[in-house]
């Protein structure tokens, strides 16, 4: 996982001329994210608005009741699990583009089985779950298998592939029987395929009763978001793909193929195997994440204007965590937040959505340039060096 | 290191004093806490130059003649409406509008867990409407009848365009209500139907009128939400005619927009936020707003190309329609009713 320590430039000298804060990539870490607020804060100030103010907002957004932060760990949930996706094959060497289509595939396929299936919740769950994953894993690999047989450029046929799932799934929506009358959305999925926590409950008479004595409490407060199982079968993911990537023989594989695609070729590794098995399993984790938003939030799909983003999402959320697996879980639960709380300085000073998108696209630009940080700190090393030793460093 | 944290913190000087500067709309002079009314886009978006748009053009005018104080959010995505709608409930409104259909579940469901927090909804109504929430329904295929009435009459090659959104009851007013109008003006004229799947994607709506102008259609006619400024875009580049909704579009391409279809969501919006200052809430009830309320009809701007003896026409056609002797269809199977055939 830490095959990106520092670049160790120069000699010996640099080890005690260097301050050991330095070194730490925390300490980058932290820059970037330092770095990323106060240019978020000038793009505020230059748009109109007070930026201490306004990070202040974000901050309430997220933190300020027992709401905001189940609300914020719930929209991280799918872009921690796409960006397990994108992560995945990222260390294949594979870029993919495709965790947006084949979390819709994902989505639909649960949608599909969620009111076409009559089964209790114990087989309902794992067959959509399940389901899911083939669906994904064949509309991922498929991308793969046309890298590894006919050199078609993942980035190429992953974006194309984005689009037939998004068409498709509108397609599908319209579909007689799959449609719900006077709406632009699927059939709601059975009670019985919902991981939503106590989701049905709530909005019953009881729950709502219940809710209304005790209003103001920690887990009425909790349960006004979303809350559902998904942010457990995505530290679940998190835990098998480090454990696939770093443990077993086919991700050592997978890794190899990665960092050199000719030697990995050369001693023995059949790349191309590797390249669509990487690309299936990506496919099918981006799917669950569809099948995951599906079954814990929305209950069914609607006709899509513009693609949402989970997918996109998620690429930036594994780049910032450093393509590793738990780094994905803690970006995506920084992206996720970021998103929940921006949503609070629309409301309460009235910024556009637009500078609330360029102020988070800062933010997570300066935090996904650390080698920017490392270029800095290599460059204040060397005139260290120089300095003290009489420019001896390269 | 040391010029990167000088550089930080004078950075951080800066934002400080700047941003001290801005500080306005606290309360109102008098002292009284004036009434918050907030709004909750669907994903097209505030600036989508129809519908949300003329939503939170409603807001500021009640703000301005009100004294409301007003804000929005826009959501990003479908799963939004849901934690937008309890942020707005957090922040402590009178009212929360969802506007459009696409919010009817997440709004029904805020109202039922939050029973004492007022909701409206543009575009939806319920059979049965929990009494915290408000439905208003435009009859849309009023207008539009009207404008196809106007293109009916004005098309020189007998062939019109209809671009719609997303195919559904609501698009469905303006798609028949359009076509019943081209209909009664001029029954050989043929009107091109193609649907954009989308509210958002202008491009599409750009491709689609281009391919309509290119089968010798002259008068094309969106009813799309922003996939219409690309049917307005193409209008302009191939020097043919578009029609607008929602609301007075002229001034997106003066000289090569005929008319719009308007369904005034701001006079709604301000309909409701003045009963609400004056203590009246219609809750658990649907508005149904037409020709009567002035809540739909043809821009004004439709002078500048229409001619003034059609403009005359349309006007004792509005008459006819609110008298009831002109019916006019609102889907296919009205459509089919009221004689337009198929």
């Amino acid at each position: 996982m830490n095959d990106r320590e520092l670049p160790v430039t120069g000699p010996a000298a640099t080890a005690s001329t260097t301050p050991w804060l330095l070194r730490t990539p925390a300490f980058f870490a932290a820059v970037s994210v330092a770095v990323g607020v106060i240019v978020g804060g000038v793009v505020l100030l230059v748009a109109g608005f007070n930026p201490i103010l306004a990070y202040g907002e974000i901050l309430a957004g997220v933190f300020s009741s027992p709401r905001n932060v189940a609300a914020a760990i719930v929209r991280s949930t799918p872009i921690i699990i796409t960006g397990l996706s994108v992560t995945f094959a990222f260390r294949t060497g594979l870029f993919n583009i495709g965790a947006e289509g084949q979390f819709i595939v994902g989505s639909l396929v649960a949608a599909l089985l969620g009111f076409a299936v009559n089964l209790p919740a114990i087989l309902h769950v794992p067959l959509i779950l399940a389901s899911a994953f083939v669906a994904g894993a064949a509309w991922g690999g498929f991308a793969g298998l046309l890298k590894a047989r006919f050199g078609v450029h993942e980035v190429i046929s992953t974006i194309m592939l984005n689009w037939i799932a998004f068409y498709l799934s509108n397609f599908m929506i319209g579909l007689s029987w799959v449609q719900r009358p006077q709406s632009e959305a699927s059939h709601k999925i059975a009670d019985t395929a919902r991981i939503d926590i106590l989701g049905a409950w709530k909005l019953s008479e009881q729950g709502l009763a219940w809710r209304a004595a005790n209003s103001g409490s920690f887990f009425a407060e909790v349960l006004r978001a979303d809350v559902n199982w998904g942010i457990v079968i995505a530290l679940l993911l998190a835990t098998a793909v480090w454990y696939i990537l770093n443990r077993t023989t086919l991700g050592y594989e997978l890794r190899a193929v990665g960092h050199n695609r000719d030697a990995a070729e050369y001693s023995g590794i059949n790349v191309r195997r590797c390249t669509t098995l990487s690309m299936a399993i990506a496919g099918a984790i981006a799917a669950l994440s569809g099948a995951i938003q599906v079954m814990g939030r929305t209950q069914d799909i609607t006709k899509l204007a513009i693609m949402e983003g989970n997918g996109f999402d998620g690429i930036a959320v594994s780049l910032i965590g450093n393509n590793t697996a738990f780094g994905n879980v803690f970006s995506g639960l920084l992206f996720g937040s970021l998103v929940h709380g921006g949503s609070r300085l629309q409301v309460r000073l009235g910024a556009p959505s637009e500078i609330i998108a360029i102020v988070i696209g800062t933010i997570i630009f300066f935090i996904a340039i650390p080698n920017l940080m490392r270029v800095i700190a290599a460059l204040y090393r060397r005139r260290a060096t120089r300095s003290t030793a009489g420019g001896s460093s390269k | 290191m040391r010029n990167i944290s000088v550089v930080a913190i004078v950075l951080v000087a800066i934002i400080t004093i700047a941003g001290c500067q801005r500080s306005d709309d606290a309360g109102q002079a008098d002292g009284s806490q004036p009434i918050a009314i907030a709004m909750v886009t669907d994903v097209g978006g505030v600036n989508d130059q129809s519908f949300n748009q003329s939503a939170w053009e409603g807001m500021q005018m009640s703000r301005d003649q009100l004294g409301v104080r007003i804000s929005y959010a826009e959501s990003g995505q479908g799963s939004d409406y849901g934690p937008n709608l309890e942020t707005m409930y957090d922040a402590g409104n009178e009212l929360i509008w969802g506007i459009g259909f696409l919010m009817a579940d997440a709004i029904r469901t805020a109202a039922v867990s939050n029973p004492s927090q007022k909701y409206a909804i543009i575009d939806f109504a319920w059979q049965d409407t929990p009494n915290n929430l408000l439905g208003v329904v435009f009859q849309a295929e009023q207008p539009s009848f009207l404008v196809g009435y106007i293109a009916g009459k004005m098309t020189e090659s007998g062939i019109v365009g209809f671009v719609g959104g997303i195919s559904g009851d609501v698009i469905d007013q303006f798609d028949y209500g359009f076509h019943a109008g081209v209909a009664y003006a001029n029954p050989s004229a043929r009107v091109l139907r193609q649907y954009a799947d989308s509210f958002t994607d202008a491009a599409r709506g750009k491709s689609i009128a281009s391919q309509m102008f290119l089968e010798g259609a002259d008068i094309v006619f969106a009813a799309a939400g922003s996939v219409g400024d690309g049917v307005i875009e193409a209008a302009k580049e191939q020097g043919r005619w578009a029609i607008g909704v929602d609301r007075d579009q002229n001034y997106l391409a003066p000289e090569h927009v005929l008319t719009s279809a308007m369904k005034r969501v701001d006079m709604a919006i301000f309909n409701v936020a003045e009963g609400l200052v004056d203590g009246e809430w219609p809750g658990g009830t649907t508005k149904v707003l037409g020709l009567v309320d002035g809540a739909v009809g043809i821009a004004p701007s439709s002078d500048k190309h229409v001619p003034t003896a059609l403009l005359a026409e349309v006007r004792e056609l509005e008459q006819q329609i609110i008298a009831g002797s002109v019916r006019v269809p609102f889907n296919r199977a009205t459509f089919a009713d009221y004689g337009y055939g198929n």
